[in-house]
């Protein structure tokens, strides 16, 4: 590649944003229209970009590539660049942003030029957190986005939608900004933020553990880990139907991609010790929020639930550091992405004709909606992980990973799966079968603008789910040197435990 | 001595020169053309204070004194001159359409800021603390005077003379303080001072460096010494208080910073710990305090009292990369609170000046473009990357993890999230609430102060070097 094309591919999103700042005025149907369109095709255009990302990347390397670099704040460097880790996370956001757009088609209707603006805004900056190889520069995307997703929560969100912001934003900045002092420390030690040199840098054990809270602090929040998910439910009720799509599947994403960029390789000692921390709170989280899930009278606050237990799969798998636990927690990741994303579209299809997110209001969607009904079905079933389905992959590979690490974990993970299909095909049941209530009468099945939308996530999630080897193949090459790095690193660390006896021994 | 003979020799001096000559001027013409010239003299005094700014930038480069050393220019004064002169013209700037409404355009007005503003370059270029008390009370009086100019305003004299009673008072203290380490030390320069304890301190100058730091602490607005502030700046005319809020705090922290570094490097371990306590308490209080204010000049105020508590953390890390924390704080600082004040200015109704935050509903709808500048305004002030407030805040902190000030970090950050509270509120005001009715036409010039203080907002992380570079250099001359 002789052009930069990942600085092109993060920032056509924040382009195609000042452009409809300066084309679209005020809010009349035109400029509401122009904003549409021009969002949409910013966001096909980046899509179609990064496609190349995936065509010219070699999947035998684990080294970063794509690399751009240029000085900038003195310490900190512009350093850009993707890995078999990074890589899928880029793609998924630049798949989901033009659904996104399609799904507000119509839904949104005030403020329309902002919700544009806020969402291409947001996609430079999700990009930009999944490709950047500095960490200040890391930081300033993976912060930025708090501002525009605040604002998308707030002013097209629901009813509570001022407390949900808040508690949003105010959560996520406290856990991070203890990462911001662990990567000030970390840049006094190794004297670079780099992020592709502190790889290998090798920190003290004892400061390893500290750095590792305080990453921990951050991506606890935002995966988010039972106890500090609180704030996902309130945000995913009452954000628009796209803000939620985007929430569940990236933005969540990115502390399962900063556990596997930051603590996993960088503080590997601290990551051994710590694993059983995290398999604790992951299978709570998977165990206790499936119960949860169960008891919810709103749809999104349901799968806003069933987010948080998947999310326990994905730490467990990762912080078991074996091969299939490390590339589950990834799989799993994309899948919930797609998964998740497209169960909020589906409330968002029924909320925008009748209004209501209460479990309650629907029954019987069969007999109006049968296309809706089968779409439903498919993320339904991949929800609950059923096989032939991209949650089963995701599921059965952190499953093994970590039954190699820890078998009671992997038991009560499993007893998570069970109570997964309870509260989604107890879901299913009340919204689709059953007699049709009076007041849906006249609903109408989904139209072609959302056969659009869904027709590519229903192929998406069949097709990983028969054929999941194309992610995998990606990721391999980066995930199997993590892995060599990581267990290097646990047998130099016990070597030199055990080694003061042997080197004094030998030395006489 | 030699020096002084030929005019060359005062070249330093030239920008204090041009302020005082211009101050004069202005007054002059203001008498002569009475009354009705107050806006075009205000105007003029606008020139002159770029005249110095352009003069401060001709001054030969290098470390050079005047007067004995009590008058030193090094990169250090040439960077906070210049910030100070920016602070200083910006906030005549957003004066001058303000009295026009206001009628009260008097010609002194313009006339004191510059007074003020040389006593602040004299305060900043101080060699010792002579030349320091001089140059404070020159800027002092100047500012009770200008808190008090709306004079037929009941709330206005009352903050001019709160500000003057418990000003005198500091000044007290800060002179007492001066007398002590005379006392102790048997020199006033700073350099001297340095030298008389580098091996440490006896209890009498510790006093006196107390002292001292309640006089620099009481300028800046540090807890506990902040109470005026909130007062002061919710009664003095609104762009009387976007010069508070800026300028002189550039040089009162200036010359706490020059002081500290300078004059005591032999008990760093003595002052640091005031000054660490001094800036967990700004910033616990900045952030707790601001939570409950209604008008937003009273949140301003909290909200700079939070602020000098930030760029505290970078003085109490004494080191290069400290100082230049701070110098890199200010810069930022002052650019915010200077945008933040354009859009204060413009809370207007039918020609009636409004100050509640509520009066900010809607803004969004009904004045977008401003409603976003300030927004950001609030995010950067909030410290949210990639805005400037982000960078500010991360050398101040960088410095102190150097340092090794972990707690005062961990405490800085964790109550620049309670902080952000209070910023989000503004926020939301702005884009979730219903519109009120919306404000007059935002005039002309505060436009362009709000349009400038934005683009620096929004782009200083694309370009960081200039300011970057030069607070280092600033930085490097006194170590």
């Amino acid at each position: 590649m002789t052009w930069p094309i990942l600085s092109v591919v993060t920032f056509l999103p924040l382009l195609g944003a000042i452009l409809i700042a300066l084309m679209a005025h005020g809010n009349s149907p035109v400029a509401r229209g122009t904003s549409r369109w021009i969002a949409l095709w910013t966001t096909v255009v980046t899509f179609a970009v990064s496609v190349l990302l995936v065509t010219h990347f070699d999947t035998a390397s684990a080294e970063f590539q794509f690399v751009e670099k240029h000085d900038w704040l003195g310490i900190a460097a512009y350093h850009m660049g993707v890995d078999g880790i990074s890589l899928p996370f880029v793609i998924l956001t630049t798949a989901l942003m033009p659904i996104c757009i399609l799904a507000s088609w119509t839904s949104v209707q005030k403020r329309v030029k902002e919700y544009m603006i806020a969402f291409l805004a947001l996609e430079t900056l999700m990009i930009g957190t999944f490709s950047s190889l500095d960490l200040v520069l890391f930081y300033l995307f993976f912060e930025g986005g708090l501002i525009p997703m605040f604002l998308i929560i707030g002013v097209w969100g629901g009813p509570r939608r001022v407390y949900a912001s808040f508690k949003f934003f105010l959560y996520t900045l406290l856990g991070s900004v203890l990462m911001l002092l662990a990567i000030m420390a970390m840049y006094w030690q190794a004297h670079t933020t780099d992020i592709a040199v502190l790889l290998h840098h090798g920190f003290p054990t004892g400061m390893q553990k500290w750095m590792w809270l305080a990453f921990f602090a951050s991506f606890a929040v935002k995966m988010p880990m039972w106890p500090v998910h609180t704030w996902l439910p309130d945000a995913h009720v009452e954000a628009p139907t796209a803000g939620s799509v985007i929430l569940a599947a990236i933005l969540l994403k990115m502390g399962g991609y900063g556990f596997l960029r930051f603590s996993l390789p960088m503080f590997p000692d601290a990551s051994h010790v710590f694993a059983p921390l995290v398999f604790t709170l992951s299978v709570v989280a998977i165990v206790y929020t499936s119960l949860v899930a169960l008891m919810q009278e709103d749809v999104k606050k349901l799968i806003a639930y069933s987010s948080v237990a998947h999310m326990g799969f994905v730490t467990m798998g990762i912080f078991a550091a074996t091969e299939q636990g490390v590339q589950g927690g990834i799989f799993q990741m994309i899948s919930h992405g797609i998964v998740s994303g497209a169960l909020f579209l589906c409330v968002g299809v029924v909320y925008d004709r009748m209004h209501t997110r209460e479990i309650a209001a629907y029954g019987g969607l069969v007999n109006r909606m049968p296309i809706y009904a089968f779409v439903f079905m498919v993320f339904t079933m991949a929800n609950v992980g059923l096989p032939g389905t991209s949650g089963f992959v995701g599921e059965f590979l952190s499953l093994i990973g970590t039954f190699k690490a820890n078998i009671h974990v992997a038991f009560f993970a499993t007893l998570g799966v069970i109570l997964s299909a309870a509260y989604a095909l107890w879901l299913y049941r009340k919204m689709i079968f059953g007699t049709l209530k009076p007041a849906l009468a006249g609903i109408r099945d989904i139209g072609l603008r959302e056969a659009v939308i869904f027709a590519p996530l229903v192929i998406l999630t069949i097709l990983l789910g028969v054929a999941p080897k194309p992610v995998l193949d990606v990721s391999a090459a980066s995930v199997t040197q993590l892995l060599a790095n990581y267990n290097r690193a646990i047998a130099g660390t016990k070597t030199a435990e055990a080694a003061p006896t042997l080197t004094t021994g030998s030395a006489q | 001595m030699n020096q002084l003979t030929t005019w060359t020799g005062y070249l330093p001096f030239l920008p204090e020169i041009v302020l005082a000559g211009g101050a004069m001027l202005m007054l002059m013409a203001g008498v002569t053309f009475g009354e009705r010239s107050g806006r075009v003299v205000n105007s003029w005094c606008v020139l002159v204070l770029v005249a110095a700014a352009a003069a401060t930038h001709w001054v030969p480069a290098g470390r050079l004194s005047l007067f004995d050393g009590s008058f030193l220019v090094d990169d250090f004064a040439r960077f906070l001159k210049l910030l100070t002169l920016a602070g200083s013209a910006g906030a005549l700037l957003l004066s001058l359409d303000w009295l026009s409404i206001e009628k009260q355009q008097r010609f002194e007005y313009g006339a004191l800021f510059i007074l003020s503003t040389l006593g602040m370059m004299m305060l900043i270029s101080a060699g010792d603390l002579i030349a320091l008390y001089l140059g404070l009370e020159l800027m002092s009086l100047a500012l009770y005077v200008v808190a008090a100019s709306n004079r037929e305003n009941l709330k206005s004299t009352e903050a001019g003379l709160k500000y003057f009673v418990l000003g005198a008072l500091s000044s007290g203290m800060l002179l007492y303080g001066a007398s002590l380490i005379y006392g102790f030390t048997g020199t006033v320069s700073f350099a001297g001072i340095a030298k008389a304890t580098h091996a440490g301190a006896s209890i009498g100058l510790i006093f006196g460096l107390v002292f001292l730091f309640v006089g620099f602490c009481f300028k800046i607005s540090a807890v506990p010494f902040h109470m005026w502030t909130p007062d002061v700046y919710e009664g003095a005319p609104s762009p009387v208080t976007a010069f508070f809020a800026s300028a002189p705090k550039v040089a009162a922290i200036a010359i706490f910073v020059r002081a500290t570094i300078t004059a005591f490097p032999g008990i760093t371990h003595e002052w640091q710990q005031i000054v660490v306590f001094v800036s967990i308490l700004s910033m616990a209080l900045g952030s707790f305090a601001a939570i409950g204010q209604k008008n937003i000049k009273r949140l301003m105020a909290y909200s700079s009292i939070g602020h000098m508590g930030f760029a505290l953390v970078g003085l109490a890390a004494a080191s290069p990369e400290g100082v230049q924390g701070v110098l890199v704080y200010m810069s930022i600082y002052v650019a915010m609170t200077l945008g933040s004040f354009a859009v204060i200015l413009a809370m207007r109704r039918q020609g009636v000046a409004v100050e509640n935050i509520s009066d900010l509903a809607g803004l969004a709808r009904t004045h977008p473009t401003m409603a976003f500048l300030f927004a950001m305004l609030m995010f950067s002030l909030a410290g949210i990357p990639p805005l400037a407030g982000f960078f500010a805040k991360f050398y101040v902190f960088l410095a102190a993890i150097n340092a090794g000030l972990y707690t005062l970090a961990v405490i800085g950050v964790l109550s620049s999230v309670v902080g952000a509270f209070y910023y989000l509120m503004i926020v939301k005001t702005m884009y979730f609430d219903d519109p009120v009715a919306s404000f007059d036409r935002m005039p002309g010039l505060l436009r362009l102060v709000l349009l400038v203080s934005g683009v620096i907002n929004l782009l200083f992380f694309a370009w960081p070097a200039p300011i970057l570079g030069a607070a280092t250099a600033a930085a490097k001359s006194l170590f």
